[in-house]
């Protein structure tokens, strides 16, 4: 992949929300770049800032809750200086989003077909004829068996599966070129997760569009991403290839996560545990490592000052030094008192 | 759809029977009855009275009466006042249209002032504008309504004599022409706004709640990410949604218009069935009194019926079979 | 003597239709099926929504009514015994829930919370009541200054492990799990399960563990019954299961685990899509010609399926 590859560069990009008057930062300082024609896969637990991501590239946030700063590069322009008349331009049209729930992400009084062709009403001159013609088209494309009648039904008549499939269609009806997937299977049953994956697989290579997946599903970073970028409280602590890297996850974080996981593996022992829980964002270590209150037993040498994501090896960045000496223990540690761990509501 | 229809109104056969046997057992237990006030008249003895009741059917067993209160009300036929010595329901027809036309007025002037003011705190919410709708709507619901229909009666009818003060038309003009019409409108105005403005509260408040709640919906977020315009994403998507729930309520609202204009009648003297009730009831006019009763048991119900067939019309997940 | 037993249990919902809301059809939440529980097993109900899963956990501990069949728990019929025997039966299965958000109050403080059964079942001091909570928050890993906290202040892996101290305070003997860590994150979820493996040894617990998450049940589960549409496909031990699935279903259901082995990929795609060929084929070898699952036969000692 050379530089003229690059899609979408997100340059030193800090999204902060506002908490009792106070502004913190979900993303801080953040660099990622989104080749053409890759589905890279940004993983992390519940509140890591990953959704936020998303939504600072589609310009999605609430303006008076919300500070953005950094770059958003793509095709030439600055996303982030964009007014939001000049951003409706290319929401939908240029980059598309994918939401977790179908249900709620859909209009339940507006026939599916509409949801369908809304967007092109925007961003093309189709007729109307044409509108209709193109969004069964594209039903079919997402494979929905008798589009025609599909087309005129309203969203609560459709099975989940079936519904996902509506909003990946809304997503892709004006082929853009970049879709941010936020947990697109998150909501659905195994086997019509495994169908979406193969779809968005299959449009992707289609279409050559290039995928945002956002997921907290390592199972579903390792059958559809190409490359992924763990985030933990904020920063992208690891990025690199999957195939590598779920060989070889290098962080700790990376490295506690994977092996959380039941798997053949590790059938009938202990899993994996991360002592502590998630910080919130109001009370969030900013200073150094912020891993280093839930590694166990490590001596504050091994980490950086101010820790830098460092590539290792080609493509395959890591953040802070601590990596170096970190060792999963198989045995798990017991459940201990969490005294300090009570979380504050957020 | 014509299936829902037929059950509901077959389900109001029974709730109907209830309500009858309901307003019949009150009205027989209230003390005295019409002729009660005869007892005691020079000229008429009590046999004279105790004949007149069994010519009338007061001294038959109650079932029977019952019976044949019931066949009177099938054939349209509401009794007799004894106060106005006329059938009830020659009574009620002129003053149930003005009450209509009452309640209608107040409910257009209500969505008129409330639809707007409505969307726009919702939209704007927290902001300077919203704050205000919202203080408005805050004094309109502390206020009670005999005051400030009084006060709107004082200052606009006797001070400042914008508007007339009682009545439902100039007696002088001829029905049916274009300036006795015009009149009514004019009668009509004054408390039709005074109930209007006070009644924009449950409308005002319902509609900014479901815009601010529409407004967080992930289906707003899927029509933001298709570059829909924010006025387009507003006609187009929240205001449909926030309307369901209005619509829903239209029928419940129209019954409650009619029932409830009794104060508004009384004080600007507008000749409506509330004024009538209240009229009735303190001379003991029973039979006009359980007319009306069963005349808004019988609005309550359609109303009801009226909201479900609005809603299942609005919203297409309540299809009824 | 068998310790916990489910007998031809049906749930049916009536579908109303026409002018006067005749019952015109039903809806078989759970169609005619039996499992056994054998004592300190973990036993998994997995499907996919609207299965039939959740509706038979909830059954089991009387939250829904059973059409017809039977619960048969220390020799009792659940199903038919009066008032005071289900009340006593209903301190020994108890169930944790999803959802640890919703399922604990908020206006209660999680001492409250957790001596609430101990409040309905039996009559205790209040220094017996609290030793009682306060041995079970520390068994559950909670500390002392939890106590008197409110569920929001409270992570999502600490919420269900209070879920899991309340259902705990009257030492049931079998607890039913609903999906218990599928709201949770992937290291919270890990904290939780090894928890749940922890005090099953400690209280010799009996697991239903109810599960979509075919990866979980493996790491947690002795054996396992696979429903579709309110029957069982499949039941057997583990190994039954995952190495030897007989049904195409349950293949269906292995072959959609995602696969973290990036060089297994070509052949989890290709195997997905043999299946769904066959699926599509074969239907008549799995399903009656009505679609509906066919009655279990044997295929060895231990596993079962549903075949012609």
């Amino acid at each position: 992949m050379s530089n003229d590859d690059i899609l979408l560069q997100v340059e030193d990009l800090t999204t902060s929300f506002r908490i009792d008057e106070q502004f913190y930062p979900a993303n801080d300082h953040i660099n990622l770049d989104v080749y053409e024609n890759e589905i890279v896969a940004i993983v992390g637990e519940s509140g890591c800032g990953k959704s936020a991501f998303g939504h600072s590239i589609m310009g999605m946030h609430h303006q008076e809750q919300t500070k953005i700063s950094g770059k958003i590069h793509f095709k030439g322009a600055d996303l982030l200086s964009y007014s939001n008349t000049q951003l409706n331009k290319v929401r939908g049209k240029e980059i598309s989003m994918i939401f977790q729930d179908p249900l709620t992400a859909l209009n339940p009084l507006m026939i599916v077909g509409k949801q369908i062709e809304e967007g092109m009403k925007y961003h093309t001159k189709l007729s109307k004829n044409k509108r209709k013609q193109k969004a069964i088209e594209i039903l079919n494309e997402v494979k929905i068996p008798q589009p025609e009648r599909v087309y005129s039904q309203y969203p609560h008549e459709l099975s989940g599966g079936m519904r996902q499939r509506i909003v990946i269609a809304i997503a892709i009806a004006c082929e853009p070129s970049l879709i941010i997937a936020d947990e697109p299977t998150t909501a659905l049953d195994v086997t019509i997760q495994a169908r979406i994956i193969d779809l968005l697989k299959e449009l992707k290579r289609r279409m050559k569009t290039s995928i945002i997946l956002i997921t907290h599903d390592l199972g579903v970073v390792s059958e559809m991403a190409d490359r992924i970028a763990v985030m933990y409280a904020g920063e992208f602590v690891e990025i690199g290839e999957v195939k590598r890297f779920l060989k070889n996850p290098l962080h700790p974080y990376s490295k506690s996560l994977l092996y959380s996981l039941p798997s053949k593996n590790n059938q009938g022992e202990k899993l994996h545990v991360i002592k502590g829980v998630v910080p919130s964002l109001n009370h969030l270590q900013r200073q150094g490592c912020r891993f280093k209150p839930r590694m166990n037993g490590t001596d504050d040498s091994i980490h950086e000052e101010t820790p830098t994501l460092r590539e290792v090896e080609k493509g395959h960045w890591v953040r802070c030094t601590c990596y170096k000496h970190f060792q999963i223990e198989n045995s798990h540690q017991v459940v201990e008192e969490e005294k300090d761990d009570v979380f504050q509501g957020q | 759809m014509w299936k829902f229809v037929v059950r509901r109104i077959l389900i109001m056969i029974p709730q109907l029977v209830v309500l009858s046997i309901l307003v019949f057992i009150l009205a027989k237990v209230m003390p005295g009855d019409a002729l009660s006030g005869l007892v005691e008249t020079p000229g008429v003895d009590s046999s004279t009275i105790e004949d007149m009741r069994t010519t009338l059917g007061i001294n038959d067993p109650v079932h029977v009466q019952y019976l044949n209160w019931i066949k009177g009300l099938s054939q349209g036929d509401l009794g007799t006042s004894y106060i106005h010595q006329r059938p009830v329901l020659e009574l009620l027809e002129a003053r149930l249209w003005n009450t209509v036309y009452l309640s209608a007025a107040i409910l257009f002037l209500t969505y008129l002032i409330a639809i707007p003011l409505g969307i726009t705190a919702g939209r704007f919410h927290d902001s300077l504008i919203d704050k205000l709708i919202v203080g408005y709507n805050y004094i309109t619901y502390a206020t009670p309504l005999f005051i400030f229909a009084l006060l709107m009666l004082f200052v606009f009818g006797f001070q400042l004599q914008w508007f007339p003060t009682g009545g439902s038309a100039d007696i002088n003009l001829e029905p049916g022409t274009f300036s006795y019409y015009m009149d009514k409108i004019y009668h009509l105005l004054l408390p039709a706004l005074s109930g209007a403005l006070l009644a924009t509260v449950g409308t005002i408040q319902y509609l900014r709640n479901e815009i601010i709640d529409t407004k967080m919906k992930d289906f707003i977020k899927t029509a933001k990410s298709k570059g829909v315009p924010e006025a387009k994403i507003y006609s187009h998507h929240i205001l449909r949604n926030s309307f369901l729930p209005i619509a829903a309520f239209l029928g419940y609202e129209i019954t409650g218009l009619i029932t409830g204009s009794i104060f508004l009648e009384s004080i600007f003297s507008y000749p409506g069935i509330g004024q009538l009730f209240l009229q009735s009831i303190s001379q003991r006019d029973f039979s006009v009194v359980t007319a009306l009763v069963m005349v808004t048991g019988v609005a309550t119900l359609i109303g009801t019926l009226l909201s479900d067939i609005i809603l299942s019309l609005v919203d297409p997940r309540i299809r009824v079979e | 003597m068998t310790f916990f037993k489910v007998n031809n249990l049906k749930v049916y919902y009536p579908i109303r239709g026409g002018i006067f809301r005749r019952v015109v059809n039903h809806v078989k939440a759970v169609d005619n099926i039996n499992f056994e529980l054998k004592r300190g097993e973990t036993y998994a109900l997995v499907g996919e929504s609207g299965c039939g899963k959740t509706t038979t956990g909830r059954t089991v501990v009387g939250l829904t009514k059973a059409t017809s069949g039977e619960v048969i728990f220390n020799n009792l019929d659940l199903t038919k015994c009066n008032r005071k025997q289900i009340h006593e039966s209903r301190r020994e299965i108890q169930m944790v829930f999803q959802d640890p958000y919703s399922s604990l109050n908020p206006k209660k403080t999680v001492y409250d919370i957790v001596a609430e059964p101990l409040r309905n079942f039996e009559n205790l001091s209040k220094s017996e009541e609290r030793e009682q909570v306060e041995y079970f928050m520390q068994k559950v890993g909670m500390s002392r200054d939890s106590l008197f906290k409110y569920p929001h202040q409270f992570s999502g892996g600490q919420r269900q492990r209070v879920g899991i101290a309340r259902a705990l305070t009257l030492k049931p003997k079998i607890i039913i799990a609903d999906e218990p860590v599928s709201a949770l994150d992937a290291s919270v979820q890990a904290q939780v399960l090894n928890f749940m493996q922890d005090i099953q040894e400690e209280f010799g617990l009996t697991y239903l563990f109810i599960s979509h998450d075919l990866g979980i049940v493996r790491h947690m589960c002795n054996r396992i019954g696979i429903m579709y549409k309110g029957k069982f496909v499949e039941e057997g031990t583990r190994e039954d299961i995952y190495e030897n699935p007989q049904h195409i279903y349950t293949r269906r259901l292995i072959a959609s685990i995602p696969e973290l082995d990036t060089d297994q990929h070509q052949n989890s795609e290709l195997l997905r899509k043999n299946i769904e060929e066959e699926y599509q084929k074969e239907n008549d070898k799995y399903f009656n010609e009505d679609g509906s699952v066919m009655d279990l036969k044997p295929v060895s000692d231990t596993h079962f399926a549903a075949l012609r």
